[in-house]
């Protein structure tokens, strides 16, 4: 039987980013202005309901949505194209593997971000004093929500049969992960008791491991510790879950 | 190209039956076309069979690969257009093309090459670089086929390609899957009987999950009941004749389905009396009619959806 495949994962990561952002964009360059707008409204806000004194917090705040946002879009991407489109029942019968797929479709989020991290990091370059190492530790910390968003938007994505369910989902995501938790602000603004209910949502873990670099909130050496801990234990456990209980192929 | 099921069964939900140990070995190349009415199971089995869903019991078997533990070897010899597949309106004809292709380890450059020639093919040039949203049904369906033909894949599964295509869409289409069969095994679901009868070199029958038969336009005709028709065309032909079906479609038309002897013993009648006629072999249409029944208790599209 003739064989056809030349697998070569490199060209396989490339598709996903062709067209989940770079033709979407190319062709339609209006969603640009999306991706861009969605932060920066909320650091706007934040900065001028403080009278700039938050800027500096809300410019880490904003880069933490916009990696969580890579997740909640990249769930919408997915359900759409498998849901309205029927693309992933054609990738799943191709030599593509489910890894290979959402590790280009989460890059080609990324790829569609580019316009306003640039921005943000521009922003943060200006207003944001930060440390090589405490420059790294930001990095890393971005590294992981990302990680952990992605996988989150992959997971739920293989479970939703429409575009309206997987709406639902991002509805619910974006306020309970980025606008309600201290991300564009210091969890010291929260009052006791409801500063335990922060402790739910991993950004929040982010935010202060953030802040912390960056002058904003004091956390101990334990504290910045343990908020590793629960980051990179809740990121590994959704990681392990979106590529054991997704449903690539389905049942 | 070998495909083989071994009571295969795919139960939806513990309740909703979708196919019910199916067995089949064939092995050609050519064009395989599955028929059956609405939920009798025929996108069911070729989610299956191409590596997309899991069946609840049973084998499938593409050569010697099973297409449940050793998918991603499976996965490397097949091609699926699924129904209701359509082309993403925010790509060009060119861009789908080349994509698909690279998802299936092509490189960009190598990719867009095999695009332009499939795209060529399929009478798309010119279209290239239009974005798909403004290509017409037919062209929409093609392109989707295009798709799957330039990857060069052996065994390329069709759900339905011409589902809503025009009469002259779908003979274009017919024209390419025909071109396209050779050195291929091409599965192709679909409900419009004159296309399994025209490209289909093996024919299945599928209801309830179940074959009702599986062989060549010749052979399935060679068993049923009333192989032949007689058609005829006047307003005084009247007939009472025991193992004969009759259907009239007008006052002045009316076809007799029944044996060779039969219908031919009806002729002589006919032609002392200088009425119009012709004697047809039946169509798949009548054929699939004798097997199932005139479909009055239709299934709902529900079970194969899902």
């Amino acid at each position: 039987m003739r064989k056809v495949m030349k697998r070569k994962v490199g060209s396989q990561i490339v598709a996903s980013i062709l067209v989940n952002s770079i033709y979407a964009m190319i062709n339609y360059p209006v969603v640009l202005i999306n991706t861009l707008l969605a932060p920066l409204a909320i650091l706007a806000v934040v900065t001028f309901a403080s009278k700039g004194t938050l800027l500096p917090v809300a410019a880490v705040g904003a880069l933490i949505m916009n990696m969580v946002s890579s997740g909640t879009s990249l769930q919408q991407d997915l359900s759409h194209l498998k849901n309205d489109m029927r693309l992933q029942d054609m990738i799943v019968s191709s030599p593509t593997s489910s890894l290979v797929y959402v590790i280009g479709m989460a890059i080609s989020e990324i790829v569609y971000s580019i316009p306003t991290i640039a921005f943000l990091i521009i922003l943060n370059v200006i207003f944001v004093k930060v440390t090589l190492i405490g420059g790294v530790v930001l990095f890393l910390d971005m590294a992981t929500i990302f990680t952990f968003s992605i996988s989150l938007g992959f997971f739920l994505s293989t479970f939703t049969s429409d575009i309206i369910q997987s709406w639902g989902f991002s509805g619910i995501l974006s306020p309970l992960l980025t606008t309600i938790p201290p991300v564009y602000y210091p969890i010291t603004y929260i009052p006791f008791p409801y500063r335990y209910l922060a402790y739910l949502s991993p950004t929040t873990y982010a935010s202060e491991i953030a802040q912390s670099q960056t002058g904003f909130y004091n956390l101990s050496a334990s504290g910045f510790a343990i908020a590793w801990i629960v980051l990179l234990g809740i990121t590994a456990a959704l990681t392990f879950l979106a590529l054991r209980r997704s449903r690539w192929r389905e049942i | 190209m070998r495909l083989r099921t071994q009571e295969l069964s795919k139960t939806y939900d513990k309740k909703f039956p979708a196919l019910d140990n199916l067995n089949l070995d064939l092995n050609m190349n050519g064009i395989f076309s599955i028929i059956g009415r609405n939920g009798a199971g025929k996108t069911t089995l070729v989610r299956i069979l191409s590596t997309e869903l899991l069946p609840t019991s049973g084998k499938g078997f593409l050569n010697d690969m099973d297409v449940v533990d050793d998918a991603e070897e499976v996965r490397q010899y097949i091609a699926v257009v699924p129904q209701e597949a359509r082309p993403l309106p925010w790509l060009t004809p060119l861009q789908t093309v080349s994509s698909y292709l690279m998802w299936r380890g092509y490189s960009y450059r190598e990719s867009k090459e095999k695009a332009k020639e499939a795209l060529r093919e399929l009478g798309l040039e010119g279209k290239e670089g239009q974005k798909s949203r403004k290509l017409s049904g037919g062209q929409k369906r093609k392109l989707m086929v295009a798709t799957v033909i330039s990857s060069e894949a052996p065994v390329v599964f069709l759900d339905e390609p011409t589902t809503g295509l025009d009469y002259i869409s779908r003979k274009e289409l017919w024209q390419l899957l025909s071109r396209m069969k050779k050195d291929r095994l091409i599965i192709l679901t679909t409900h419009y009987l004159e296309e399994a009868e025209t490209l289909g070199d093996q024919i299945m029958i599928l209801d309830k999950g179940k074959l009702v038969d599986i062989g060549g336009i010749d052979d399935l005709r060679s068993k049923v009941r009333l192989p032949y028709v007689l058609k005829v065309y006047s307003q005084n032909f009247k007939i009472e004749e025991e193992g004969v079906q009759v259907q009239k479609i007008s006052d002045r038309e009316t076809f007799v389905y029944g044996s060779a002897s039969k219908i031919y013993g009806i002729i002589p009648y006919l032609v002392t009396n200088k009425m119009k006629f012709t004697v047809e072999e039946a169509s798949l249409s009548n054929i699939f009619e004798q097997y199932l029944g005139t479909g009055e208790d239709e299934k709902s599209d529900e079970e194969e959806s899902w």
